[in-house]
């Protein structure tokens, strides 16, 4: 196995080779409610239109040849960047040749019977093109990785990776997948929901920082007060991060509801026992343990001695905390604020089920009519939110962040 | 320049200090030695209140050091510790100006300061100023340490154990440093240590500590020629104390002059008058011989020392203790 140079890539060109041979590319259903059959990879490409083959060929044939001979490639930066392209294109073939396809299908669907709503007819992604494609992802995410890229680089380059895919959707490619003529019946309830779903997250997280970055920084204080409190504020944290989400909405329903009766002020301004309100406070609740425990488990690893010699040459323990303890507890702490938050944005989606809208209103719409494409249609944006945000807050963390 | 009074502390059940009563004088290389949990650690930390005494009376520069802000106290004492503490996230150059920067020196000052520690410290500001720590040597990161220790120009350095985690090569060069330091500066330093060699070495007056309490005080000399009591003999190690004697003689102090005795023709090569008779004694037995030429810095010779002069008060009336 010496003339394997590249170990990694080996898996997963295998893995997606596997995945092309074996499971459907996409399937197609005359409409929504009848399960539809599948096409291979190899099938579709030889369905397609001339025009369409030689641009299958072009760009998924070619660059997966190139990965496949990149595994005997002793890994290099020439080797990294030829990966990370050849996994670009890739991507972007695999997603074209989906919408092409689907456009292919619908006006032969159209040809067939012209009177019949070609709106009805059903193409959407099989397993394989999942597979391929988050293979595609992680080929390239490997690349970059191994390139040693600086933080705001490699950002910029993650994004360049997805670029090409957003192109083709934005110019229309893939209309006529399932995916998107769901989106089109319902954009502005669509934009509403993201719109939603990142207000509850904001609203979630800002709160339990506000509240669990003092709380952090309290618990590593040396008072007696504290080291009487620490043990039960950290048990109950841990407490709250136990009970599922659906039970901790459910247990806050009544006292909010209550609340709300006893005062109408509070009513009128969206504190009930459905809705916003409740979401929020469980959200807050779940992302305070990863935030409370980050920021004190930041500020204990700054070593004992840094902080004796900055007390003992005469900093103020307000200049210790801003010049020493909180740099140095940054990264610590940036870490559990990335846990916080992908994690909200996650949970979030349980929340539509009290009536708080966002991405879950979409989810439980698609999962209740039984239409995975709808289901899909709140899922993917509700991962594509933690991808970017988690890649956004890791840049920064690891730009403002020391060594 | 400081002046503890009766002062005692306690924690909790454990008196780590007892009724110490010390005066520190200005220029003073003043060594605290001890064994582990002696309390010399705590009596330093008092100094600049890192650790607050219950009783008694602490001054510095002639007033209690309670009527300063605890903040203000610290920036006129230099502070240099064992583990040195150095900020991570800081360069060599940021870490050494930490103390000008609280006092809010201009830039050019300070620049001009760490440039001048640096260079002291045989640190070269070209190459090391950008640096952080972590690409540091150990001893690179003391000398760091001990810079920005210096950096404010205090009246007073406190150090506690500094150099107890470097090599010994390391070790010795610091050491030399540091008496290099107080030579030129004529700056009042409080070492802490449990190094007897370091603080024979160092200290012009070594102040021993057992159990919280001061057991004796005094010259490098005096402590190995009187002892106060079995305690001071067996800390300094009862069959050793001949051998530490000669470490604190130069052989400049007891050699023959020239003059006085003409040289034999089968000596071999002169050993330098700098010396301390402990090294003397070692190249006797080495070479097996009993007499040995003198030469002075440029090489010429100046002397002669013989085994038995070992034995002898030294030359000029004071003795002198080898640096």
């Amino acid at each position: 196995m010496a003339w394997v140079k590249n170990r990694v890539l080996l898996v997963l060109v295998g893995a997606g080779a596997a995945a092309a041979a074996g499971l459907p590319f996409l399937t197609h259903a005359p409409n929504r409610l009848v399960l539809g059959t599948g096409i291979s990879l190899a099938a579709t490409i030889a369905s397609s239109a001339e025009a369409a083959r030689a641009w299958a060929l072009a760009t998924i044939a070619a660059p997966a040849l190139l990965l496949a001979a990149s595994v005997f490639v002793r890994p290099g930066r020439a080797a990294h960047l030829g990966v990370i392209v050849c996994a670009t294109v890739l991507l972007t073939g695999f997603v074209s040749l989906a919408g092409i396809h689907a456009a292919q299908l619908a006006s032969i669907a159209n040809e067939l019977a012209p009177g019949a709503n070609p709106d009805i007819a059903r193409t959407s992604f099989g397993g394989s093109f999942w597979i391929v494609a988050v293979l595609s992802w992680l080929t390239a995410s490997d690349a970059i990785a191994r390139l040693g890229l600086k933080p705001v680089s490699r950002l910029l380059a993650t994004a360049a990776v997805v670029a090409p895919v957003l192109i083709c959707l934005a110019a229309g490619w893939l209309d006529q997948l399932s995916l998107l003529k769901e989106y089109a019946h319902r954009a502005d309830a669509f934009s509403t929901a993201l719109r939603q779903h990142a207000e509850i997250v904001v609203a979630s997280v800002v709160p339990s920082l506000v509240i669990g970055v003092p709380l952090g920084i309290a618990s590593t204080r040396d008072s007696r007060w504290m080291n009487a409190m620490r043990t039960p504020l950290f048990a109950g944290l841990n407490v709250v991060q136990t009970i599922p989400s659906i039970a901790l909405f459910a247990l806050l329903l009544a006292p909010l509801a209550l609340l709300a009766a006893r005062v109408p002020m509070l009513g009128r301004l969206g504190i009930k026992g459905v809705g916003l309100a409740p979401a929020v406070i469980a959200l807050t609740l779940y992302a305070l343990l990863p935030i409370v425990r980050s920021t004190a488990a930041g500020i204990r690893q700054v070593p004992r001695p840094v902080v004796d010699a900055a007390t003992g040459m005469g900093m103020s323990p307000r200049q210790v905390f801003w010049k020493v303890e909180a740099p140095l507890a940054f990264p610590v702490f940036a870490a559990g604020l990335r846990v916080a938050t992908v994690q909200t944005i996650g949970m979030a989606v349980v929340a539509a089920l009290i009536g708080a809208g966002g991405l879950g209103a979409i989810v439980f719409q698609g999962l209740l009519g039984g239409a995975l494409d709808l289901v899909l249609l709140g899922v993917l944006p509700v991962v594509a939110m933690a991808l970017v945000v988690d890649a956004v807050l890791a840049t920064l963390a690891s730009s403002i962040g020391v060594r | 320049m400081i002046e503890l009074q009766e002062v005692s502390k306690r924690f909790g059940a454990v008196t780590a200090i007892d009724e110490v009563s010390l005066t520190i004088g200005r220029g003073e290389l003043v060594v605290i030695l001890g064994s582990s949990g002696s309390g010399k650690s705590t009596l330093l930390r008092m100094m600049n209140r890192l650790v607050e005494h219950d009783s008694g009376r602490i001054l510095f520069a002639g007033e209690e050091i309670r009527s300063f802000r605890p903040e203000d106290l610290r920036r006129r004492m230099g502070y240099a510790i064992q583990s040195i503490g150095l900020f991570p996230h800081w360069s060599v150059e940021r870490n050494i100006a930490t103390v000008p920067s609280l006092l809010r020196w201009p830039k050019t000052r300070v620049d001009a300061r760490v440039a001048e520690l640096m260079t002291l410290l045989q640190l070269e500001p070209a190459v090391y100023r950008a640096r952080y720590p972590h690409q540091l040597s150990g001893g690179q990161q003391q000398r760091v340490g001990v810079a920005r220790a210096l950096a404010a120009d205090p009246e007073v350095l406190l150090m506690d154990e500094p150099f107890g985690a470097l090599d010994p090569v390391t070790r010795a060069a610091l050491q030399r440093e540091l008496a290099h330091i107080h030579d030129v500066s004529g700056k009042t330093i409080v070492l802490v240590t449990h190094d007897i060699d370091e603080a024979l070495g160092l200290a012009t007056r070594i102040v021993l500590l057992d159990a919280g309490r001061i057991v004796q005080s005094g010259t490098p000399l005096e402590m190995l020629a009187q002892p106060a009591s079995d305690f001071v003999t067996d800390f300094f190690g009862r069959a050793d104390v001949g051998i530490r004697l000669l470490g604190l003689r130069r052989v400049s102090e007891y050699m023959r002059p020239v003059g006085e005795h003409p040289l034999h023709d089968d000596d071999e090569g002169p050993i330098s008058d700098t010396l301390s008779l402990r090294d003397a004694l070692s190249v006797f037995v080495s070479r097996r011989v009993d007499r040995l030429p003198v030469a002075n810095g440029e090489g010429t010779i100046v002397g002669r020392l013989e085994l038995r002069d070992l034995l002898r008060p030294p030359r000029p009336s004071e003795p002198g203790i080898a640096q």
